[in-house]
């Protein structure tokens, strides 16, 4: 099908509903690298333009990557639920814009059409928004997900402590998560990339996050974020493995995630032996995901789909598997793919935007590469965003710099900053263990006098 | 009105021992909940350096000068990459031989074992300070090892990938490749080493062999250039290079 519309006298047509996706995307330089990009700030809009007009029924014929050569399109496909999709079927792109802006669509009006949306069709919707619309309408989702502690209530804003180690010795892993404890931070989970995938490492750092948590009775989870298959090994070897969560990095093309080492039966067998663990003490989420924008394209297997939706579409393998945690890892992949500040930051926004309308407890690892047009200011704009967008998690790393995988992030005083400014709280079952220890007081502040008596309990006692 | 209380983050307090156990940024304190003056500063310093390594340029002249000793002679290259934005976003620009460049290599086409290519990559600071003393480890084993050397050839916004343009029409049976690196904030000065054997256009990373964080104070010259003479051994006795090629080799003290 061929889209059309006509510009003072110019026509621009679309040969196809990708095509159309790709140039009402805002400027990034991923898509610019990959051919598909507008080649006018006017042909842009005119995509945009079009793009409203586009009925949400096309969506459900007019397939991107077509079904049969892509399993991803496959789960997109049979996991629609028209009874969900029946709500807002008679609408356009445009209006259902306008439609998620209204006063009257609540959060539940919202959980109600979950189900009915795909990932194109929110990618489509985000393309026509403005930074203030997709904070808006991602601030009314709530999407909340339970494992020993609940993340994503309103008024809560989890981190995951990423306490990695360019050797991961484990004492050095642990002295960041002690201090990442004493900052408040390890709600969301204590989740190490592990230097290198063996086994053995994975599990001697599994173990020790293990013995800390049980010795501190600390209301949390871990995970080693090494691939999925050294996962299932570690699970299959041994029934006692203290596997939390089970993560894996995932992208929106059946291509992407050959890449990887992956595809959605391996996901699903180590989702059931994780599960078979049986180790949640309130919730049974056990599944961690980490996307980016520019994984296709980095893969060459993006089949002329803009980045963006490539990404919404990796998170419908994230919500087949009812995961804990889901983030974008934004800025790591570099300028070729997000050049700047402004470009990660748009980027982030529509990445959490997408994935709550989808119904994931979506998360953002707010960050950049030094090769990056970007730097600190930009990373504090972005995480001031987020938490009023109502984004479920950010990183905590000892002064937003990752010795490990060189990137910055943020750090646990960020964390602190955006509690702090915006009001809001650790989740509640690890803030009430945050004032048990006297780490913070009542009203979830660090307290100030008896850091001595902290660093004795868990430094000393637990590394020396 | 009184004076203001002057903040003390107590950055040497309590959690400073944890310190001896990670160079990650552990015990650096706090005023209120944001990080104290001292240590912001320090972070923007470091990654100060950061991006002025990503945007430096290659001294050839003086890297030319220091080459000259080894009696090979020095050929300067560009990329398609008209200049650091463009190199940026267009990686697949870097990876490619502007067109004099080729030209320039046709005059100097022999059969070579081994060609050594330096690049700026991410990061030329880390080749004007560190490739000298690499070199000056790197080829005296070659030597000595009888290998025939193509001249040595400078990239200027290159990437990894084009060692195999130069290397073929220079028809080399080994490149090897001196790349800066992506600068950390902990180094900016990281040279990588790509070794590919029987180089040409359309290889991919699986196709060659890596070293990677080479620096005084990361993999020292030594044992980097070592390593690199190890696998370019076993590249010509295997005849292949990349995930085929194991380094099995332990050095001694590592």
């Amino acid at each position: 099908m061929s889209y059309k519309t006509t510009i003072h006298g110019r026509v621009y047509s679309f040969s196809d509903l990708k095509s159309l996706l790709a140039k009402a995307s805002p400027f990034r330089t991923g898509d610019a690298l990959a051919g598909l990009c507008a080649e006018s700030y006017e042909e842009r809009v005119a995509a945009q333009i079009t793009l409203a007009d586009v009925p949400l029924k096309v969506f459900l014929t007019e397939l991107v990557i077509p079904y049969e050569s892509d399993e991803v399109t496959r789960l997109i496909v049979d996991s629609h639920e028209l009874n969900a999709f029946s709500l807002i079927s008679h609408l356009t792109v445009g209006e259902l814009r306008d439609w998620l802006l209204m006063d009257e669509t609540t959060t539940s009006t919202l959980k109600s059409i979950e189900a009915g949306l795909t990932p194109e069709v929110v990618a489509a919707v985000s393309k026509i928004m403005r930074n203030q619309d997709l904070i808006a309408v991602a601030k009314k989702c709530e999407v909340i997900t339970k494992f020993r502690n609940t993340i994503g209530l309103k008024g809560h804003f989890a981190t995951r402590l990423q306490p990695n180690h360019p050797t991961d010795d484990p004492k050095g892993v642990a002295a960041s998560i002690i201090e990442g404890l004493l900052y408040g931070s390890g709600d969301a989970c204590i989740g190490i990339n592990p230097a290198t995938d063996s086994p053995s490492h994975v599990m001697s750092l599994l173990r020790m996050i293990d013995q800390l948590r049980q010795q501190f009775d600390i209301p949390m989870q871990s995970c080693v974020l090494s691939h999925i298959t050294t996962t299932l090994e570690l699970i299959n070897k041994d029934k006692d493995a203290p596997v939390d969560l089970c993560f894996q990095s995932i992208g929106g093309t059946e291509l992407t995630n050959t890449s990887f080492g992956i595809n959605l039966a391996l996901i699903e067998e180590a989702y059931q032996a994780t599960l078979s663990l049986n180790r949640g003490t309130i919730g049974d989420n056990v599944m961690y995901f980490e996307t980016g924008q520019g994984s296709a394209l980095s893969a060459n297997a993006h089949h002329g789909v803009d980045q963006q939706t490539c990404e919404a579409r990796a998170y419908a393998i994230a919500r087949k598997f009812r995961p804990l945690l889901v983030n974008s890892v934004v800025g790591f992949i570099g300028p070729e793919y997000l050049y700047d500040g402004k470009q990660i930051i748009r980027a982030a926004l529509e990445d959490h935007f997408c994935a709550k309308l989808l119904g994931l407890p979506m998360g953002v690892d707010v960050c950049y590469t030094n090769h990056a047009e970007a730097d600190q200011d930009d990373m504090d704009n972005l995480l001031t965003l987020l938490g009023v967008a109502g984004c479920n998690f950010i990183m905590g790393i000892p002064g937003s710099d990752d010795i490990m995988l060189n990137y910055q992030s943020t750090s646990f005083h960020d964390a602190l900053y955006l509690r702090k400014v915006l009001g809001l709280k650790a989740a509640p079952e690890f803030e009430a263990w945050l004032i048990k220890q006297g780490i913070v007081d009542a009203k979830g502040q660090l307290t100030s006098t008896n850091q001595v008596d902290l660093y004795n309990h868990f430094g000393s006692l637990w590394i020396k | 009105m009184d004076k203001v209380i002057k903040a003390v983050p107590n950055a040497d307090g309590p959690l400073n021992p944890l310190k001896e156990f990670t160079a990650a940024r552990i015990g650096i304190g706090r005023t209120g909940t944001s990080i104290p003056t001292k240590q912001s500063l320090a972070f923007k310093l470091a990654h100060a350096h950061a991006r002025d390594a990503v945007y430096s340029r290659l001294n050839i002249d003086l890297l030319s000068a220091d080459i000259k000793q080894f009696n090979l002679p020095v050929i300067v290259l560009h990329s398609k990459a008209g200049n650091r934005g463009e190199y940026l976003q267009r990686p697949d620009l870097g990876r490619k031989l502007k067109k004099s460049s080729a030209n320039r290599l046709k005059e100097h086409v022999g059969g070579y074992d081994v060609s050594i290519i330096i690049a700026d990559g991410l990061s030329a600071s880390a080749i004007n300070e560190n490739v000298i003393g690499l070199l000056h480890t790197l080829i005296p084993l070659f030597m000595a090892a009888k290998l025939k050397l193509a001249p040595i050839c400078f990239v200027e916004q290159g990437r990894v990938a084009v060692s195999d343009k130069i290397a073929h029409l220079l028809n080399a049976k080994l490149s090897i490749i001196l790349i800066g690196e992506r600068p950390g904030l902990s180094s900016a000065d990281s040279i990588g080493a790509y070794l590919t054997y029987d180089p040409k256009p359309g290889l991919t990373d699986e196709s060659r062999n890596c070293i990677s964080n080479i620096r005084p104070q990361g993999l020292a010259f030594r044992p980097a250039a070592e390593k690199i003479f190890y696998l370019v051994q076993e590249a010509f006795r295997m005849k292949l290079s990349g995930v085929g090629l194991k380094d099995n080799q332990v050095l001694i003290g590592h």
